[in-house]
């Protein structure tokens, strides 16, 4: 546990000096967020009665889809590892005495950590101080605002799970750039990256929920502003537990065949 | 000549990446499904509601299909581009500079995303679809708008994918904050800007001319706006390369190698 504790400790503070791309990023990711809530904003105008969330709701998902956007998005993945995948470096990690599944889980969370924490504040101090529909609203109460935290570590889990298990294929593919770009395009759309999933026509979005998918960004961003009932909550993070404690599970059975089986790369 | 010895690139880029098959075909499928996802956004949004700021269904689907041919034309062979920040870091561009060819011709050659092709297929499936579905009288001055969108808006995107990689030459960095001008003007550009307020439709008239090839056009296609003057904006949006073209070539001039 200490040396992936070390791991972790190593990859945050290399993260945090990234302080330059952060800026660039928080100003690229509030340029997002101001386009996504004039488009919900223009649909609310012609018709708010068909909205499916309160529009202040809507505001405050966008908006902390954007202060998170690095915990969630799945095409931020580690290209080091996808490298050393490629160019056979990965032989050394191989020869080290710990488990390469333990190591890449906590250098991935360690990453996406400290890139959440350079850009969220910005974007959240900005935010809420935009005049009236625009702005992010505070949290509904205090027990849904730690729900919300809890959340939103556990979707963090989820999507690093499942972004090791692509790391893990590309054992076998060797060349990273389809599988990463398939699973990327399959994750932002049920996971509510393009639209809210209440945004769904009803039947789709109660088969959605169930999806792993859906325990990444939409549990959390939610519950922050109270656009679930008790009842919704508590099974979401039920799957939430579910859809961790399975991902995790299948990424260590197949990290362990694909380093039985492992042909190292380059020379 | 160059055309000659541009082919010569791509067919080399393409033997290249045929060295990895199955990722070839994951990603030619990725990036279909990736602007596929954001018809699917369309469609679901407009399953609840029937027009945004009296646009219909078919008059977005439209111009979102404009839009993504004019952007999947100019990233073909302009993403060559994304690359370049990594070029002049690691001073591969002085190997650039030394040959006596067009510097952007090599560039350009240097990375030829056959992948795209899935997000190529996908746009021109989408843009007959959007064709076919919307109700217009189809003139000969219409047709030649089309046309006219399609060359402006390739010009455009060529011209800030130019930008980017001039902007390379004085940061060394590539600037994340330019995908909010590319990617993000596809991803939002899939509604006609009208939508988006006043100010930001003079921002897009005046400063990045989106809405030259893409709100005012769209107007006159749809019947909404009858001066023949609106063919020809698109056109005018080609303009926009020239500032572009002195930018990167003032960063050329004043380049220092930072490679070792």
């Amino acid at each position: 546990m200490q040396k992936y504790l070390s791991f972790f400790r190593l990859r945050f503070s290399m993260g945090v000096q990234y302080r330059t791309a952060a800026f660039a990023g928080v100003i690229t990711q509030f340029a997002w967020g101001a386009m996504g809530i004039l488009v919900y904003w223009a649909f609310y105008e012609v018709d708010s009665n068909a909205f499916p969330m309160t529009f202040s709701a809507v505001v405050s998902y966008i908006w902390m889809q954007q202060a998170f956007l690095a915990f969630f998005t799945v095409w931020m993945m580690e290209n080091e590892i996808f490298d050393s995948i490629m160019n056979g470096n990965i032989s050394y990690e191989l020869c080290r005495p710990i488990h390469i599944y333990d190591m890449w889980f906590s250098r991935t969370i360690a990453n996406r950590l400290s890139s959440a924490i350079l850009r969220c504040f910005p974007i959240l101090v900005v935010a809420s101080f935009l005049p009236k529909p625009f702005g992010l609203q505070p949290p509904t109460s205090l027990i849904h605002f730690i729900l919300f935290l809890l959340t939103l570590l556990l979707g963090l889990a989820v999507t690093v799970s499942f972004c090791i298990l692509i790391y893990s294929l590309t054992f076998f593919t060797i060349s990273p750039a389809g599988l990463k770009i398939l699973f990327t395009s399959i994750v932002e759309f049920f996971s509510g990256a393009i639209i809210p999933l209440p945004f769904f026509p009803e039947k789709i979005q109660k088969i959605m929920e169930l999806l792993p998918f859906a325990s990444m960004q939409n549990v959390a961003l939610r519950i922050y502003s109270a656009d679930m009932t008790n009842r919704q909550m508590f099974s979401a993070i039920a799957l939430q537990i579910f859809w961790l404690i399975t991902l995790i599970s299948c990424g260590k059975k197949l990290c362990s065949i694909a380093e039985k089986k492992v042909s190292i790369q380059g020379g | 000549m160059s055309l000659k010895l541009y082919m010569h690139y791509i067919s080399i880029n393409i033997r290249s990446v045929m060295q990895y098959k199955t990722s070839f075909l994951f990603t030619a499928i990725g990036q279909f499904l990736i602007s596929f996802q954001v018809f699917l956004g369309i469609f679901f949004m407009f399953q609840r509601f029937s027009n945004v700021k009296g646009f219909t269904y078919s008059e977005v689907l439209l111009c979102f299909s404009i839009m993504l041919l004019e952007f999947s034309i100019a990233e073909m062979y302009a993403r060559g581009f994304d690359q370049f920040s990594g070029m002049v870091r690691q001073g591969t561009f002085d190997r650039i500079l030394v040959r006596p060819q067009n510097e952007i011709l090599q560039v350009l050659g240097s990375k030829f995303e056959l992948t795209r092709i899935g997000r190529m297929l996908q746009a021109i499936i989408m843009f007959i679809y959007g064709i076919s579905k919307s109700e217009i009288n189809w003139t000969v001055s219409k047709i030649f708008t089309v046309f006219f969108m399609l060359i402006g808006g390739t010009a455009l995107f060529t011209g800030l994918f130019l930008i980017y990689a001039a902007l390379c030459f004085f940061t060394l960095e590539g600037l994340e904050f330019m995908n909010v001008f590319t990617d993000g003007a596809k991803e939002y550009g899939k509604y006609p800007i009208g939508i988006y307020g006043k100010r930001m439709l003079q921002f897009t008239t005046f400063v990045i001319p989106y809405a030259l090839v893409q709100y005012y056009p769209l107007l006159y296609l749809l019947g909404r706006k009858t001066n023949i003057f609106y063919v020809f904006l698109p056109l005018l949006a080609t303009l926009f390369l020239i500032p572009c073209y002195l930018l990167w070539k003032w960063g050329v001039y004043r380049y220092q190698s930072s490679g070792s």
